[in-house]
C-alpha cells in the first residue's frame, strides 16, 4: 500500500494563509497606525521572538536555560561597541550583536552541557552573571553605570530619512517604524526557521533527544551535535533581538541589559502561560502578557507577584498552557509538527 | 602574613555559603529537585526572624528558634500541596514552579517590607573578635562556620543512623520500591523540604546578623549555594562544606586584589572546578 508521511492539516493550511496575510498587513501598518501602537507592537514582537527562542531550546530541546539574558546583554553591548568604538551605523551593528552572542554561546555551552537538568538551568544563570560582571568592568562603555548611544549615531540611522519622507513623520517616529519593521522581520524569520527546523530530520532528532537521550542515541541520533546546533542558533538570534531592542532604547546599563527578570523571567512566563513545546504557545502567551502588562503594570511589584502565581497555577492545573487547553478541546494545531501516516486510496 | 588572614577569612565566609547550600543539597539528594526559590526563602526567613525580634524584643538566636518550626511548616506545606503534584520524570514543571515562586516571593517581600536594607541586631557579638596568634577572627564568622559544621554533622547523623534517614535514602534510591516497603515517598519528601527550611532559617539567622539584607538579594544566595553544591559533588554534604570554603576563599582573594572582583572571583573558581572535575570533588549521587 502506498503511503506518505505528512504534517499538514486543513487547519494548518488555513493558518498559513492567515499568517501570510497578517505579515503583509504588518508591513503596511505603519502607513496608518499611531506611534504608540507601533511601539507596543515592537515590544510584542521582540518578546515573542525571545519567547519562541527560549521555547525552542527548553520546550523542544529540553534545555531549560535561565541564562538567556546573557545573550540579550552581550548582543546589546556588542551593538553599542560597534557604534561607539568603531563608528558603525546602529542597524548593521545589530549583526555584531548576533556574532557576539554566538561567540559567547560556545564557551557557555561547553560549561553548561556538563550539567544536566535543573543544574543546567542554574549553570547558565551563573555564566550570565559572570558575563554581566565582566561587562561592568568595561569602562569605555560606561562600566557599571552604563552609557547612551551618541546623538550623531541615532540622528542619522540609515533608512530613517527615507521612512520619514515616505510616511511624512518626524525622525523619532520614523526610527520607531524602522525598529518595528526589523522586529517584524526577526519575529517572522525566527518562527519560520523554527518551524522549518522542527519539520526537518533535525527537528525529529531534537524531539527524540528531549524525550530520551539514550534511546535517541541508540537509533543513531548524534545528540550532542543536535543540542549544540540548536543552542548556538537560539543564542545568535537572541543576541540579534537584544541588539535591536537596545537600538530602540538607545541607553544601556549592565543591570538592565543582563536583567534576569526582563529577558528570562518574562520570557519563561510567556512560554509557560501560552504553552511550552508548541509554536502557538508563545503567540497566545505574549498577547496575554501584553494585556496584563498594559492593564496592571502600574501596580509594580503586586503585578509581578501575580504573574509569578499565575505561572505556578498554570504549571499545576494546565501544564501545557492555554494553547494546550485549546488543542485538547478542539484538536487544532496551526503549526503542526506531528508526523502522520496517510495511506493512499485507503 | 596578609594572605594567611585572607585564607582564614575566606574559609570562615565559606561556612555561611555552606549553610546556604546544605538545604539545597539535602533536597536535591533526596528528590533530585532544585528549588530556584531557595535564595528567596533564605531572605524570607531572615524577615521572619526580624519580625519576631521586632515584636517580642528577643535576641535573634531565640527568634530563630521560634521561626524554625514556622519555616518547617511552610516547607512541608509547599512540598505537600504544590511540589508533590508535579514530581516525576519531567524536571520542567517543578523547576518552573519554583522559578515562579522566586519571582512571587521577591515581589511580595518588596511590597510588604519595602526595598530598605535591614539587619538583625546581635548586640556586642557583632563586633567581638578572638585573637588566634597570627590572625584575629571575628566571633560571628567563627560561630557561622561552627554552625555549618554542626548542621552538616547533624544531617549526616540523621541520614545514616535514624529511621527517617533510612527512609530518605530509600526514596532517594527508588521511590517505587520504597513505597512497597511501607514508606510513603510523598510524606518523606514533605519532611525533607521542611527540614531544609529549618536549615534555611539557620542560614538566614547568620545572613541577617552579618550583613544587610533586602528582598532583592535572594537569587545571588541561590547561586552561591548552587556553586558550593556542585564543587563539592552532588550528594556529598561534607563536599558542600568544602565547596563553600572554596567559593569563600576565592572571593576574599578576589576582593584583596580589587574590591570589584570579589563576586567574579567566586564564580570563576566555580567554572574552573567545573572544567577540571565536572562531577565535583566528591561526587556521590549517580545522576
Amino acid at each position: 500500500m502506498a503511503y506518505t508521511v505528512t504534517t499538514r492539516t486543513r487547519a494548518s493550511s488555513i493558518a498559513g494563509i492567515i499568517a501570510l496575510a497578517l505579515i503583509a498587513f504588518g508591513l503596511v501598518l505603519p502607513a496608518f497606525a499611531s506611534r504608540s501602537l507601533i511601539q507596543d507592537l515592537f515590544f510584542i514582537l521582540t518578546m515573542l521572538t525571545l519567547a519562541q527562542l527560549w521555547n525552542l531550546i527548553a520546550g523542544f530541546g529540553g534545555m531549560v536555560s535561565v541564562g538567556q539574558q546573557a545573550f540579550v546583554g552581550i548582543g546589546a553591548y556588542a551593538m553599542f561597541a560597534g557604534v561607539i568604538l568603531m563608528g558603525w551605523d546602529p542597524v548593521p551593528a545589530i549583526l555584531l550583536g548576533g556574532l557576539a552572542a554566538f561567540l559567547l554561546a560556545i564557551p557557555m555551552a561547553f560549561f553548561a552541557f556538563r550539567l544536566t537538568g535543573a543544574y543546567f538551568a542554574i549553570g547558565t544563570w551563573v555564566i550570565a552573571e559572570v558575563t554581566r560582571l565582566l561587562i561592568a568592568q568595561w569602562k569605555t562603555l560606561g562600566g557599571g553605570t552604563g552609557t547612551s548611544l551618541p546623538r550623531e549615531a541615532t540622528s542619522d540611522i540609515m533608512g530613517v530619512g527615507a521612512i520619514a519622507s515616505l510616511f511624512d513623520l518626524r525622525d523619532a517616529a520614523a526610527r520607531d517604524v524602522l525598529a518595528y519593521w526589523l522586529a517584524l522581520a526577526l519575529a517572522v524569520g525566527t518562527m519560520a526557521a523554527i518551524y522549518a527546523l522542527l519539520r526537518s530530520r533535525t527537528g525529529l532528532a531534537l524531539a527524540a533527544v528531549r524525550d530520551n537521550d539514550n534511546a535517541a542515541r541508540s537509533v543513531g541520533v548524534d545528540a550532542a551535535r543536535v543540542k549544540w546546533l540548536v543552542f548556538l542558533s537560539a543564542a545568535t538570534m537572541t543576541g540579534l533581538v537584544g541588539a535591536l531592542i537596545y537600538v530602540q532604547t538607545a541607553r544601556i546599563s549592565p543591570d538592565a541589559a543582563f536583567s534576569v527578570t526582563n529577558w528570562t523571567a518574562y520570557v519563561i512566563f510567556i512560554a509557560v502561560i501560552g504553552g511550552i513545546g508548541r509554536l502557538e504557545g508563545p503567540i497566545i502567551g505574549v498577547l496575554v502578557f501584553w494585556g496584563l502588562q498594559t492593564a496592571f503594570a502600574d501596580y509594580g511589584s503586586w503585578y509581578l507577584l501575580a504573574l509569578g502565581l499565575l505561572a505556578i497555577a498554570t504549571m499545576l492545573f494546565a501544564p501545557r498552557g492555554l494553547w494546550g487547553l485549546i488543542a485538547d478541546r478542539w484538536g487544532i494545531a496551526l503549526f503542526p509538527v506531528q508526523r502522520r501516516l496517510i495511506f493512499e486510496g485507503a | 602574613m596578609i594572605w594567611i588572614d585572607v585564607l582564614v577569612q575566606g574559609i570562615l565566609l565559606g561556612g555561611l555559603y555552606a549553610l546556604f547550600a546544605a538545604g539545597l543539597s539535602l533536597v536535591f539528594g533526596i528528590m533530585r529537585l532544585v528549588n530556584l526559590a531557595h535564595g528567596d526563602l533564605i531572605v524570607f526567613a531572615a524577615f521572619a526572624i526580624l519580625l519576631i525580634t521586632g515584636s517580642t524584643g528577643l535576641h535573634p538566636f531565640l527568634a530563630a528558634l521560634l521561626a524554625a518550626p514556622l519555616m518547617f511548616a511552610a516547607g512541608w506545606a509547599l512540598q505537600r500541596f504544590v511540589l508533590n503534584r508535579v514530581m516525576g520524570k519531567d524536571i520542567l514543571p517543578p523547576l518552573l514552579i519554583t522559578f515562579g515562586l522566586s519571582v512571587a516571593l521577591q515581589n511580595g517581600m518588596l511590597e510588604i517590607f519595602s526595598a530598605d536594607s535591614q539587619r538583625l541586631a546581635a548586640g556586642p557579638l557583632e563586633s567581638a573578635s578572638i585573637d588566634l596568634g597570627p590572625v584575629t577572627v571575628g566571633t560571628m564568622p567563627l560561630l557561622t562556620f561552627a554552625s555549618a559544621v554542626l548542621v552538616i554533622f547533624a544531617l549526616n547523623r540523621i541520614f545514616y543512623t535514624t529511621a527517617l534517614g533510612r527512609a530518605f535514602r530509600a526514596v532517594s534510591d527508588d521511590p517505587t520500591t520504597a513505597s512497597l516497603m511501607g514508606i510513603n515517598p510523598k510524606s518523606v519528601f514533605a519532611i525533607a523540604t521542611g527540614l531544609a527550611m529549618v536549615i534555611v532559617t539557620i542560614a538566614a539567622l547568620y545572613l541577617g546578623m552579618r550583613s544587610n539584607f533586602d528582598p532583592s538579594i535572594g537569587p545571588a544566595r541561590l547561586i552561591y549555594a548552587f556553586e558550593a553544591v556542585i564543587i563539592g559533588g552532588l550528594g556529598s554534604l561534607w563536599g558542600t562544606l568544602l565547596g563553600g570554603a572554596i567559593i569563600g576563599v576565592a572571593q576574599t582573594i578576589g576582593a584583596q586584589l580589587n574590591p570589584e572582583w570579589q563576586i567574579l572571583a567566586g564564580h570563576l573558581a566555580f567554572l574552573a572546578v567545573l572544567l577540571i572535575r565536572p562531577r565535583g570533588l566528591f561526587p556521590r549521587a549517580v545522576d
